[in-house]
């Protein structure tokens, strides 16, 4: 179980692992400003479902030399209080062993985007051996009989993709998110988290108002990549924080 | 179920296979495979398609011998000419069939990665035939290698879409066109130009591209004794085997040294499908170089990992100067200027020419080599 509870909305900040020196001071940052999980992205060389600033993100991380295990070393010296997951792609989390290691670290959940329902049962056991959630994705073109099948097998969250696209920042929430975290959240009593295009405190705070939480990752690379201090990400985290209110976003079900 | 048949539930050949895309791509795909279904049941689509391949592709593609060298060589070299096909390589067999199943499917626009240009002018191509859009993603390093390429995709109405990303090449172009196709699978088809990408595509390709290896097989005398052709996703070798595969001809695909993950790779999960690819020790994706931008490719089309796990074909590998060296010596003795790419089939039998010594030898000339002179100065 990643989150304990799930009355309050979630905020998941994402960072590249290993894109900057002194990434993991970014994770305490995000942690001192009412992250209630991080995501931390393994870098990939060939991110299938990824915009143009994670895709920078990871190509400068690999440049600077990031692998699974300089990226395990650099968190042994963060002490988390929160949940971490990892997010990263199939050939790496195919990887024998893999799943156990990332355990080890500490992490306690994993994100897998383009091992879709049909090709994860490999990584999922490997990860559930190991104690890991397998978190899945929906997207909006994901039709309702396979909606209820992968909600149905989720663990940790549900990671509702909010639009038919790769990560990135945009102007507005796509009209798509709504419609689908409520879909998601009639179907599993696991919170239902939205990313994709959560660019603003403003959009975060109109995400809640369907979904469980959200994930914001390109917005705060972006801003990384263009020089940003951990702190710096530290205040933007609250800002994320503030709009979306904190322990009083009670989930309300509607009765069924 | 017989070798290159259909493939096993959820698109797997052998361990190989299947469809690791985003969840947003998974409705796309069982669109594409439930139309691939239906169209290649139905007569009128094959017929439809088949009467493209002669009228305006120019099929049957002759099978010629290669006499000369034959003689030079002490064997007997058949060639199955792909390079007479329209728009100079076997990749126009593949296309017809994936654009004629887009605008069934009522699609707009046509994407389409490419490497040496030729995938990409068979779908501009393709598309200003049957009246749709065509995006076309080609790595920077390959605009310029490919130039000539580029002018005749531009000129077919194509937008020829540059990616700077990674190597710059067919892989980086790949990724880019699947990025774009999450993003747009309303009204774009993804046309893939390999026997690779999720199910169905590696199984769709190969069963388009099966023309060459059934139309040879009724072109020779009696079954080669080896088939041979290059292989970079491995369209036109996956075509022509499926041609001999329940014969006993030996088959041997010919990759790029640079670029060749079925004899240096290792099982992985790249574009869509688990195959071999190229990978460092830590799983990051390895950057394959070849002088034939069509083979600068680190991973392969499952099928051929299944072909080579099961030991049906064999791959072996060709060096870029050792396939200049037979593009010349074709030129010289048969008055044909191959693709760089299919060179590295013909540079695999000259140098194997000792073990084959009287053997009838039957490769595909997968494409002409208009589009690489400049490399050939
Ligand atoms: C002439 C020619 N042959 C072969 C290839 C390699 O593709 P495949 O292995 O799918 O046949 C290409 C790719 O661009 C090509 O242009």
């Amino acid at each position: 179980m990643i989150f304990a509870d799930n009355t309050t909305k979630k905020l998941v900040p994402y960072a590249t692992g290993g894109i900057t020196r002194d990434w993991a001071d970014c994770l305490r940052a995000y942690q001192d400003h009412g992250a209630d999980a991080i995501e931390i992205g393994l870098p990939f060389s060939d991110p299938m479902l990824d915009g143009p600033t994670i895709q920078e993100a990871s190509d400068r991380a690999l440049a600077r030399g990031a692998t699974l295990d300089r990226i395990l070393a650099d968190l042994a010296g963060f002490r988390a209080e929160v949940p971490l997951i990892v997010m990263t792609y199939a050939n790496l989390a195919i990887r024998p062993g893999f799943a156990a290691r990332l355990a080890e670290a500490g992490i306690s959940g994993l994100i897998v985007p383009d091992a879709p329902l049909d090709e994860v049962a490999p990584i999922r056991d490997a990860a559930n051996a190991a104690g890991l959630d397998l978190i899945p994705l929906v997207a909006p073109s994901t039709r309702p009989d396979r909606l209820r099948d992968i909600a149905a097998g989720a663990q940790g969250f549900v990671y509702a993709v909010s639009v038919l696209g790769t990560t990135g920042e945009r102007d507005r929430l796509d009209a798509a998110a709504g419609p689908l975290a409520t879909a998601v959240r009639a179907l599993t009593e696991l919170p239902v988290l939205i990313g994709f295009g959560v660019s603003t405190p403003e959009h975060a705070a109109a995400a809640v108002t369907h979904a469980d939480g959200v994930v914001v990752a390109s917005a705060l690379m972006r801003r990384l990549l263009d020089g940003a201090s951990p702190a710096e990400l530290g205040t933007m985290t609250g800002r994320f924080r503030e709009a979306m209110g904190s322990g009083n976003g009670v989930r309300v079900r509607e009765p069924v | 179920m017989g070798v290159m048949s259909e493939p096993a539930e959820r698109g797997r050949f052998g361990e190989f296979g299947g469809r690791f895309v985003p969840e947003s791509l998974i409705p796309a795909c069982q669109e594409v495979e439930a139309a691939f279904r239906d169209a290649w049941a139905d007569d009128g689509f094959r017929k439809d398609l088949d009467e493209l391949l002669a009228v305006y592709a120019g099929r049957p593609t002759p099978v010629t011998p290669a006499r000369r060298l034959s003689a030079e060589l002490g064997l007997t070299l058949l060639l199955k000419r792909e390079d007479l096909a329209h728009t100079g390589s076997h990749k126009i067999n593949n296309v017809l069939g994936q654009a004629l199943l887009a605008r069934r499917m009522g699609k707009r626009r046509l994407l389409a990665e490419t490497g040496a240009g030729q995938h990409g002018v068979a779908a501009a191509t393709a598309a200003a035939l049957l009246g749709l859009e065509c995006v076309v993603f080609m790595g920077e390093r390959d605009i310029e290698r490919q130039a000539p390429n580029v002018h005749r995709m531009r000129m077919l109405g194509a937008t020829v879409v540059p990616v700077g990303s990674g190597s710059r090449t067919l892989k980086d172009a790949t990724n880019e066109a699947m990025r774009r196709w999450v993003a747009d699978t309303a009204e774009a088809y993804y046309c893939i130009g390999s026997v690779m990408g999720p199910h169905p595509y590696p199984w769709m390709v190969r069963e388009f591209q099966r023309v060459i290896g059934e139309e040879a097989r009724t072109q020779v005398e009696r079954v080669p004794d080896v088939v041979v052709a290059c292989v970079g996703g491995g369209s036109n070798a996956a075509g022509t085997f499926a041609g001999f595969a329940d014969t006993s001809a030996r088959l041997v695909g010919v990759e790029a040294a640079g670029g060749a993950a079925m004899t240096g790779g290792s099982p992985g999960v790249l574009h869509g499908h688990r195959s071999m690819v190229l990978q460092d020790a830590h799983g990051q994706i390895a950057e394959a170089s070849s002088v034939a931008a069509g083979l600068d490719y680190p991973g392969v089309g499952p099928e051929h990992a299944h072909l080579g796990a099961i030991g049906r074909a064999t791959y072996a590998t060709a060096g870029d100067d050792e396939v200049i060296e037979a593009v010349h010596r074709l030129a010289r003795t048969e008055g044909i200027i191959p693709a760089l790419e299919s060179a590295h089939a013909l540079a695999w039998i000259v140098r194997s020419a000792g073990d084959l010594a009287g053997l009838t030898v039957l490769m595909t000339l997968s494409g002409r080599g208009d589009k690489d002179m400049e490399m050939f100065q």
